[in-house]
């Protein structure tokens, strides 16, 4: 039996059903990208255009990383449940017993977090331009065009939220409660938004050469994430709590 | 070392094997084999040295203490787990890692707790199960299930509204979805009250009639001789696997039991007369006498007695329940580790 996406979708389509009615889902799907969203935005709007290029680039730079963070944030708590959620409602070997394999399983669960992430993080930046766009500063927009800023946001939004995802999968494998699942997975998500960070705030000089470089990185992570996840996926241990 | 107990079966052989009754399934074997199979984690062994087979339709029932290793054994003929040795055929494939997918489609398990989607609605609990079954005609089928559970009115309910009886009906509609060749029921009737168990019990009888190969792990003794062919007592190995009468008439000498108004005088001399009876003794109720044929010596005992002036209340043969037949077995166990 070959890889199937209906059984992918099957899953797919019974997480997206699940989101509607989970307050906890909805209210971390709304609530951080209003928090993420509002402060950049107070930040760019009240900025003095006057000072230094240097703290404007900052302000700028400090400004769209809020905007990545909603990537790794929301996935990783999402992801966090994914698994160790199911294990305590008692669904996860009702499933297992299907002829789903497991990666089919785990790709239907990436892409249950990894949709909305993409929805929302490309929607609350283009609010955010936009919203910067018609009560900023011109010359604070005109910085926010000018150079790989835009790239970065189109780039990394997917691939944090990729990286974010396996680790909250690979944390939710592993744990035995939801919680500590969450709080180790929003953790391990953090370095790679490390790098863009120090590229944000002009520590690292941000080129579009960077930016193109860093993302291939990144990427190459990402797939090697999903390996590792792939691995560590158990059906043994995740039934009986005792590895194979 | 404590002495392992050999599994019997119901022609009184001691052996790992067991001769059975098996309907030809289309592959030619029964619709479950199983060659000694055997789980350990680390040093604890889960089970051991199991072998069995069920034919195609047959309802088998796997009786066993907590801790007996029912849910494991289970579980790896599920390819959830895998087994330390041995050999199975499941649905008429073998039980080998890269069969996994191919015995799942096959199959289906309703685990002891329902484990259903509580957000979601008792169809879209379904829908998702028979996408992961890639079946067709989903609409068709999901009526068709929720028909044979009587649970077609409750369709469109949350699953968290339901009671633990009706969503364990809900977690029986799922697990016909895809007729199964082998359906594995893991103690569907535990937690339930006693109307709910009931339902169950008709569900799984109305599902016998429809042909489902059903194999039923439960400790409710009551339940497998009502709803079994065959059943098999496990404990940690498979220690009896027969007809519930089988295993009767294996465990226990043929008697009968007799309750007199008062006393006999002289019970060796009256009982002597009688050439079928191997042996008596005295209980608080009266008289029980093993015997090699009781049609033979019940006619011939209450001769006997009413000779001897004896007046009887009762002449029967004794009975032992597929409890007796358990607790002898275990108590069996018992000893055998305390030696």
């Amino acid at each position: 039996m070959s890889f199937s996406w209906t059984r992918v979708a099957a899953i797919l389509r019974k997480e997206l059903r699940d989101y509607r009615h989970n307050r906890f889902v909805i209210g971390t799907m709304a609530a951080t990208p209003v928090l993420f969203i509002t402060l950049p935005l107070i930040q760019l709007i009240a900025a003095d255009v006057s000072g230094s290029t240097a703290h404007l680039s900052l302000r700028i730079g400090l400004s769209l990383l809020y905007m990545l963070v909603i990537p790794v944030t929301l996935p990783s708590v999402v992801c966090a449940y994914s698994v160790v959620g199911e294990r305590e409602q008692g669904t996860l070997e009702p499933v297992l017993i299907t002829p789903i394999r497991r990666e089919e399983f785990l790709i239907a669960k990436a892409l249950a977090a990894f949709v909305p992430t993409l929805v929302v993080a490309y929607t609350v930046f283009g609010i955010f331009l936009a919203v910067a766009a018609l009560f900023a500063h011109p010359v604070i927009v005109s910085a926010i065009y000018a150079g790989p800023h835009v790239l970065v946001q189109l780039l990394f939004t997917p691939l944090l939220a990729g990286w974010a995802i396996w680790v909250g999968i690979a944390v939710s494998t592993r744990s035995t409660d939801v919680r500590v699942a969450q709080q180790l997975s929003v953790l391990g998500s953090i370095p790679p938004l490390i790098i863009v960070a120090l590229m944000s705030l002009n520590v690292i000089p941000e080129s579009t050469a960077l930016a193109i470089g860093l993302a291939a990185a990144l990427l190459a992570f990402d797939l090697l994430a999903w390996r590792v996840v792939a691995a560590m996926f158990d059906r043994e241990r995740l039934v009986t709590g005792v590895r194979a | 070392m404590t002495p392992r107990p050999a599994s019997r079966s119901a022609d009184g052989a001691e052996s790992t094997r067991t001769a059975t009754t098996t309907l030809d399934g289309p592959t030619g074997q029964g619709a479950l084999v199983v060659e000694h199979l055997s789980k350990r984690f680390g040093d604890r062994v889960a089970f051991d040295d199991v072998s069995f087979e069920i034919g195609v339709g047959e309802v088998f029932g796997f009786l066993g203490p907590n801790g007996a290793g029912k849910t494991t054994t289970v579980r790896t003929l599920g390819t959830l787990i895998a087994p330390s040795s041995g050999a199975a055929i499941v649905a008429g494939i073998p039980l080998i890692p890269k069969n996994g997918p191919a015995i799942r489609s096959r199959i289906s398990m309703m685990p002891e707790s329902p484990g259903l989607y509580l957000r979601l609605t008792v169809t879209e609990n379904l829908q998702c199960f028979a996408g992961l079954y890639e079946l067709d005609d989903v609409g068709g089928r999901i009526g068709r299930a929720l028909r044979a559970v009587n649970l077609d009115d409750r369709a469109r309910d949350l699953c968290g509204s339901l009671s633990k009886g009706l969503r364990q009906r809900v977690a029986l509609a799922r697990a016909l979805l895809n007729d199964p060749a082998v359906l594995f029921l893991d103690e569907p009737t535990s937690g339930l009250d006693p109307v709910a168990t009931r339902e169950v019990h008709e569900l799984i009888a109305s599902l016998r009639q429809r042909g489902v190969t059903i194999f039923l792990t439960t400790h409710r003794l009551e339940e497998a001789e009502r709803l079994c062919d065959r059943v098999a007592i496990l404990n940690t190995t498979l220690r009896m696997i027969g007809r519930p009468d089988e295993l009767r008439q294996q465990l226990f000498r043929r008697s009968l039991d007799v309750r007199l108004r008062a006393p006999l005088d002289d019970p060796k001399a009256v009982f002597a007369i009688v050439s079928e009876v191997e042996g008596w003794e005295q209980t608080p109720a009266g008289y029980t006498l093993t015997v090699s044929d009781p049609d033979l010596a019940a006619p011939d005992l209450a001769r006997a007695l009413v000779g001897a002036g004896a007046d009887i209340l009762s002449l029967a043969e004794s009975r032992h329940s597929l409890e007796d037949v358990y607790l002898e077995l275990i108590d069996e166990d018992v000893e055998a580790k305390a030696r």
